[in-house]
């Protein structure tokens, strides 16, 4: 019996191709090796990061029971989840404000508005660090209004975020929907309730994900406006880090890694969905 | 005497400097399917924009029902709008988007859903109120807005270009049926569009627009067969048009000079400025073709026009086939010809000698 032949690479099936094909491999190589090595050794039974000793959970176990890490964890969900809220609500009225309404200006604040995202976070950390010097926020609030500095720093640069991907959504909407909806009755504040803001959910969704883990994520700008009883979750990760790089850190890691893969996973997923049924 | 339900009164409509819809006055009447004609920006959606309230006029005033609607939003009109992009809710199913108007207006809900059913057995979708949007067809789309906008009963229905986005066989039979839904609900249609055909077969009256005003505003046959000026005979239907002088003009009888056909005869008079300028229209299908020799006699109403020429072109289009015939001042003129039987086709063909003539009624004189 012959062999089924193999169909010949057409002109355009460059994913057929070994050169394209290692190519791709040793980028992502590349890119996710040292997460690999990272996640592997949090399962590592040994007190050395460097040789393997056989598997073992109880750094995970360890990192649960550690309390000041678990409080950085809960200071970081709390800001994250805050600075989402307001980003949101920010975001999305500005996004409203420069898709629908032409005024003198307009182009200015659109420029300013992605300003927090180009600025370089250690610029903005130190900005935030001389002002709140400057007003005299005070640093001795009970929790969580303790965390109100870190809170305002990190809707500055996730605002923009949702602002530009709820922006992009409306690029897709038909201003027609509007109309028929004020022509069959709504007010302006029903249609914007009832069609408006059903297409922009997507967009919502997205950018809110998108903030969340921003927010969670940030070192450099939280280092700077985090005072001694507001430490956050990557923040003190770096402190322990500065001692030694234990398994335990590494477990942390992944934890904070798995996480992310979610939260931006799910924030693709929503935009995918906000790309095909725009009609 | 029919009832007006909209009057367009001196109504004014400017963009910057340019004025959209420029003095426009017209009424519209009771249960008439009225349609606004006119080629793109010519000012005909601007003015369906008005009635529904989305443009405010520059100046002028328009009456529904005789309110004066210029402080009145688009949501307290008594008018509803079919959208060109049939702008149906994409988050809504069918059924909800036909009672999204009904739900806004605090319906009771047992009433919402009776109202909903029997719009859209009126729209034939009677089975379908659970799709979503996106399971649907254009032209089944078409029908959710049109039934979204029935349920209202509204006073005035407009519809823009309601048949442009469907293809030509959903676009025939949905003419059909939109006059059908029109005729059960009595409602007012007012409908903008730039095909003639879609004009002709849906309007009881058509206001032909150009450069926002208003060039002919008649019923379908009058817009066709005595077209007011040279752009509404050339924007409706196919046409040839003959710069002329009038030579004699009498109650009974008109002569005029055309240089480029000759003598045209009339069996009715002009009364147009004599010895002025004046254009002459002869619709392609009002002329006959035939071979040298074979025309009908002179001395005949039919024969009293006459031309001679050559074959320069043909088109066969299956039921009729339109020649180019090139007259001997070298100008062209369009012909069509019925293809009464299977063979028609092969009378005629390319550089053949051919005789024209027309009736003394077929031109139609044009003082514009």
């Amino acid at each position: 019996m012959r062999l089924m032949r193999r169909t010949p690479i057409a002109p355009l099936e460059y994913s057929r191709r070994l050169w394209l094909r290692s190519w791709v491999g040793g980028v992502a190589l590349f890119l996710y090796l040292p997460l690999l090595v990272l996640i592997i050794f949090s399962f590592n039974d040994s007190k050395r990061n460097v040789v393997w000793r056989g598997f073992t959970t109880k750094w995970y176990g360890k990192v649960l029971e550690n309390e000041s890490l678990m409080a950085a964890l809960g200071n970081s969900l709390t800001i994250a989840f805050l600075a989402t809220l307001i980003s949101v609500v920010l975001g999305t009225l500005a996004a409203v404000l420069l898709w629908r309404f032409r005024f003198p200006g307009r182009a200015g604040i659109e420029g300013t508005m992605a300003l927090p995202i180009v600025v370089p976070e250690i610029c903005l950390g130190v900005a935030f660090l001389v002002f709140f010097a400057q007003v005299g926020w005070p640093n001795d609030l009970i929790w969580p209004l303790s965390l109100g500095n870190i809170t305002i720093a990190h809707v500055t640069f996730c605002f923009p975020f949702v602002a530009l991907v709820v922006r992009a959504r409306l690029a897709s909407f038909n201003r027609e929907q509007e109309e028929a909806a004020r022509d069959l009755g709504a007010s302006e504040w029903q249609s914007f309730r009832d069609v408006l803001l059903p297409h922009m959910k997507p967009g919502i969704i997205a950018g809110a994900l998108l903030s969340f883990t921003l927010s969670l994520d940030d070192f450099v700008i939280t280092f700077f406006t985090s005072g001694p009883n507001t430490i956050t979750f990557p923040v003190k990760v770096y402190s322990m880090v500065r001692f030694s790089v234990t398994p335990e850190v590494n477990a942390v890691s992944a934890l904070l890694i798995l996480l992310t893969v979610i939260l931006t996973a799910v924030a693709l997923k929503m935009q995918d969905i906000s790309k095909t049924n725009a009609s | 005497m029919p009832e007006p339900i909209i009057e367009i009164r001196n109504v004014i409509k400017r963009f910057g400097n340019l004025a959209a819809v420029d003095n426009v006055s017209l009424t519209i009447h009771k249960g008439e399917f009225f349609v606004l004609l006119g080629p793109s920006g010519c000012g005909k959606t601007t003015l369906l924009r008005m009635l529904a309230g989305f443009e405010l006029p520059t100046e002028g005033q328009i009456l529904i029902d005789g309110q004066n609607m210029s402080m009145v939003p688009p949501n307290k009109r008594p008018v509803n709008m079919v959208f060109q992009s049939y702008a149906v809710f994409p988050h809504m199913s069918v059924a909800d988007n036909v009672g999204y108007g009904l739900r806004i207006a605090r319906t009771p809900k047992s009433e919402i859903g009776d109202r909903v059913q029997e719009a859209l057995s009126l729209v034939q979708l009677g089975g379908l109120g659970e799709r979503m949007p996106d399971q649907l067809s254009g032209g089944q789309r078409q029908r959710v807005a049109l039934a979204r906008s029935l349920v209202m009963k509204p006073k005035v229905l407009l519809l823009d270009e309601p048949l442009s986005a469907l293809d030509a066989k959903l676009r025939a039979q949905m003419q059909f049926e939109l006059a059908e839904i029109q005729s059960k609900v009595g409602i007012t249609f007012i409908t903008v569009t730039h095909d003639q055909d879609e004009a002709l077969s849906l309007a009881d009256r058509i206001a032909v627009m150009n450069k926002g005003q208003i060039a002919q505003l008649a019923t379908c046959s009058d817009i066709y067969e005595y077209p007011a000026n040279r752009f509404v005979a050339d924007f409706i239907g196919s046409v040839n048009i003959f710069e002329g002088r009038m030579v004699i003009d009498e109650p009974e009888r008109a002569e005029i000079h055309c240089p480029e056909l000759g003598r045209v005869y009339l069996n009715h008079g002009v009364t147009g400025p004599h010895g002025s300028n004046l254009w002459v229209a002869i619709r392609p299908e009002k002329i006959t073709l035939c071979k040298p020799g074979q025309a009908a006699p002179k001395d005949s109403p039919e024969g009293t026009n006459h031309a001679d020429g050559v074959i320069r072109g043909m088109s066969y289009l299956g039921d009729i086939t339109i020649y180019e015939v090139e007259l001997p001042s070298g100008r062209r003129i369009r012909v069509s010809r019925t293809n009464l039987s299977r063979f028609d086709q092969d009378d005629f063909t390319w550089d053949d000698p051919v005789s024209l003539h027309w009736h003394p009624t077929s031109p139609v004189t044009l003082l514009s």
